[in-house]
């Protein structure tokens, strides 16, 4: 600093220096920089000839990972906002259910099935902020409420109308849909298939997609994936809405004296978490052609686990976008590298335990550097 | 013990006057009731520009509650309430904070997990227009800022520090050089020196003269008759929701506050008891 002749000498003893690495920590997304960085170089080593860094390995754990990266974008805004939602595995399988039975049972255009089904669970969310708000009960409570809520009316509508709790027949109904490619198709399709053609990526040698390349294309999912990403990332840093989100975690009371609309904060990362939920939901009915009332069972757990390995605190106020994104690769690709690795699948839920407990460690340690408090 | 209180009165001295005699705010015969709980039975404030008014009272005199209908939390029962010339009717905080009325909490003034420059601005953010959306404008913030915080004697390590990492007297600070910046014309203090110690509350007290001679009027809401002493022009005494009279610097003793305070009882006295 420049300026220190003109410190009067009480202030000066307050200004420690302080390392470059205590900086370092004290940015978010450090644990999951380090978690990635972790995970690809472990599984390079164990199962690098195993095919999962071929281009069909790739595209697997990508999937895998971008779609707990969709709702862990969610997740992780809402966390910071200071609440959170049990109720996105529920939601998942209630927004696939909506799209089923709109568009096979009552035959309406798949376009609308999804609009009216983004509008329903947009609604849900809100009500769950908005009940959260008005009645001062935990999140968790209230969420945990809409978990089963749901989750029993998804499967009670799929027994009472069709008697079954899987209703397929999405995709012919999706064909020439409009809006079902931007969930359910792939773009660079003609990349991919020039890469083949001058055999960069391999192609399946018989049956009929025969001379096709065996990764045909970019999955609309994993852009769904990238764009929230960058969305929630620049809303969460770049903007005045972002600060509010802070503020809203970090302190509400604080942040309502200065005049941030603290309730609609919530109430929108309430809805932006049902939107995520309802994207993945999408995108999985048109991948599988099928809603199954069971779908999304845990998924908001493996959300709030991604976005704490990401660095967020679960207490609300801190945490990072990109981190969270880091935390759900690693999710990925520790599922599907143990696989690929041939390690026995049980093993996971043991790395997710102790991987969790670790971050969770890790973070109240960085509070308490962040705060001050010993 | 009264050393340092004449070294301040020199500078209060000073500020007298510059003073013009406008009055900001008027409080009439406050009354605030919750259920059967009378709070507030008819207090009465005025504050002028550029001075600061301390507002006495043990706990549960109705200090809290009376700011709060100040600034905009709660609506009064009865009484009114003249901003300005004209007669007041806040529904919101944020229409308080708008007119001008800014309050600094003792605990609930900043977020420590946020930096010192994203409090500062929050829900105050400047914004830059890039591609027709608007983006939080960090340099701005980051600069004015700095700015603003050396301008108060406290010299960051980065705008970017955490408020956490801030004493509680630096954290005072940065929430009044906040109101200040956004315009604020009447400044509610909120018990800002109760949980500092000496050095701190020496600091919080010096920033209070500063913001006082820009011509910012004050209410220092305390308990600790010192405190008052030192920076106050105006003393009001609140007790059990009432009103138990407002003297000028210079009529009233220490002694004659604390005791006030007290409901009009004498305190229980130690010999050689500092704090009287």
């Amino acid at each position: 600093m420049t300026q220190t002749e003109a410190i009067p000498p009480a202030e000066d003893e307050r200004i420690k220096q302080r390392s470059t690495f205590r900086q370092a920590l004290i940015r978010p997304e450090l644990g999951g920089i380090c978690g990635t960085i972790l995970v690809f170089f472990f599984f390079f080593l164990s199962a690098g000839d195993s095919g999962m860094f071929s281009p069909s390995g790739v595209l697997n754990w990508s999937i895998v990972s971008s779609q707990f990266i969709i709702i862990a974008v969610g997740a992780c805004l809402l966390m910071i906002a200071g609440e959170f939602d049990l109720s996105v595995g529920s939601m998942i399988g209630f927004a696939g259910m909506s799209i089923a039975l709109l568009s096979i049972s009552l035959h309406w255009p798949v376009w609308l099935a999804i609009m009216i089904t983004f509008i329903l669970c947009m609604a849900v969310g809100a009500l769950n902020g908005w009940l959260v708000i008005k009645t001062g009960l935990p999140s968790f409570i209230v969420t945990l409420a809409f978990l089963f809520i749901l989750r029993g009316l998804t499967i009670f509508a799929a027994i009472a109308t069709t008697s079954k709790t899987i209703i397929g027949g999405v995709r012919d109904a999706a064909k020439g849909d409009w809006l079902a490619p931007f969930f359910g198709g792939k773009i660079f399709t003609g990349f991919f298939q020039w890469m083949a053609d001058i055999g960069w990526i391999e192609t399946f040698s018989r049956g009929i997609k025969k001379g096709q390349p065996i990764v045909e294309g970019i999955p609309m999912l994993m852009i769904w994936a990238f764009g929230l990403v960058i969305f929630g990332h620049l809303l969460l840093t770049k903007t005045k809405f972002g600060n509010w989100i802070f503020a809203s975690g970090g302190d509400a009371q604080a942040a309502r004296y200065v005049g941030v609309p603290v309730i609609r904060v919530k109430i929108l990362m309430f809805m932006f978490t049902a939107f995520c939920a309802c994207v993945f939901a999408t995108a999985q009915v048109m991948e599988f052609g099928s809603a199954g009332a069971d779908r999304g069972v845990l998924k908001e757990f493996e959300a709030i686990i991604s976005v704490v390995i990401g660095g967020a605190l679960l207490t609300g106020g801190y945490g990072s976008v990109i981190g969270a994104a880091l935390g759900a690769i690693i999710f990925g690709v520790v599922q599907q590298g143990l696989f690929f690795a041939g390690v026995e699948s049980s093993l996971f839920r043991v790395f997710l335990g102790v991987i969790l407990l670790l971050a969770v460690i890790l973070n109240t340690y960085i509070r308490r550097m962040i705060t001050g408090e010993r | 013990m009264t050393e340092p209180i004449l070294k301040m009165r020199g500078v209060a001295v000073e500020s007298d006057e510059t003073d013009s005699d406008e009055i900001i705010i008027e409080m009439k015969k406050i009354e605030k009731h919750f259920g059967s709980v009378i709070a507030l039975s008819g207090v009465s404030l005025d504050l002028i520009a550029g001075e600061c008014h301390c507002l006495l009272g043990d706990n549960g005199a109705g200090k809290s509650t009376f700011i709060k209908t100040m600034s905009g939390v709660y609506k009064p029962s009865k009484g009114e309430i003249i901003f300005e010339g004209k007669p007041m009717n806040f529904t919101r905080p944020r229409d308080a904070i708008a007119a001008g009325i800014a309050t600094v909490y003792q605990d609930l003034a900043m977020i420590p997990l946020m930096s010192v420059a994203r409090n500062f601005f929050m829900g105050n953010e400047p914004t830059r227009k890039v591609a027709g959306i608007s983006f939080f404008d960090h340099k701005t913030a980051n600069e004015i800022t700095m700015k603003k915080m050396k301008k108060m004697g406290i010299n960051l390590r980065s705008p970017d520090q955490a408020v956490g990492t801030l004493s509680g007297g630096e954290r005072q600070t940065v929430a009044i050089a906040r109101a200040v910046h956004f315009g604020a014309k009447l400044l509610i203090l909120d018990e800002p020196t109760s949980a500092l110690g000496v050095r701190q509350t020496a600091n919080v007290l010096a920033t209070v003269d500063k913001v006082r001679n820009q011509g910012i009027g004050v209410v220092f809401i305390t308990h600790n008759v010192r405190h008052a002493m030192a920076v106050g022009d105006r003393f009001t005494v609140l007790n059990r929701g009432q009103t138990l009279g407002t003297a000028n610097r210079g009529e009233i003793t220490a002694e004659e506050l604390q005791n006030m305070m007290a409901g009009g009882e004498e305190l229980a006295t130690f010999e050689g008891s500092p704090d009287v």
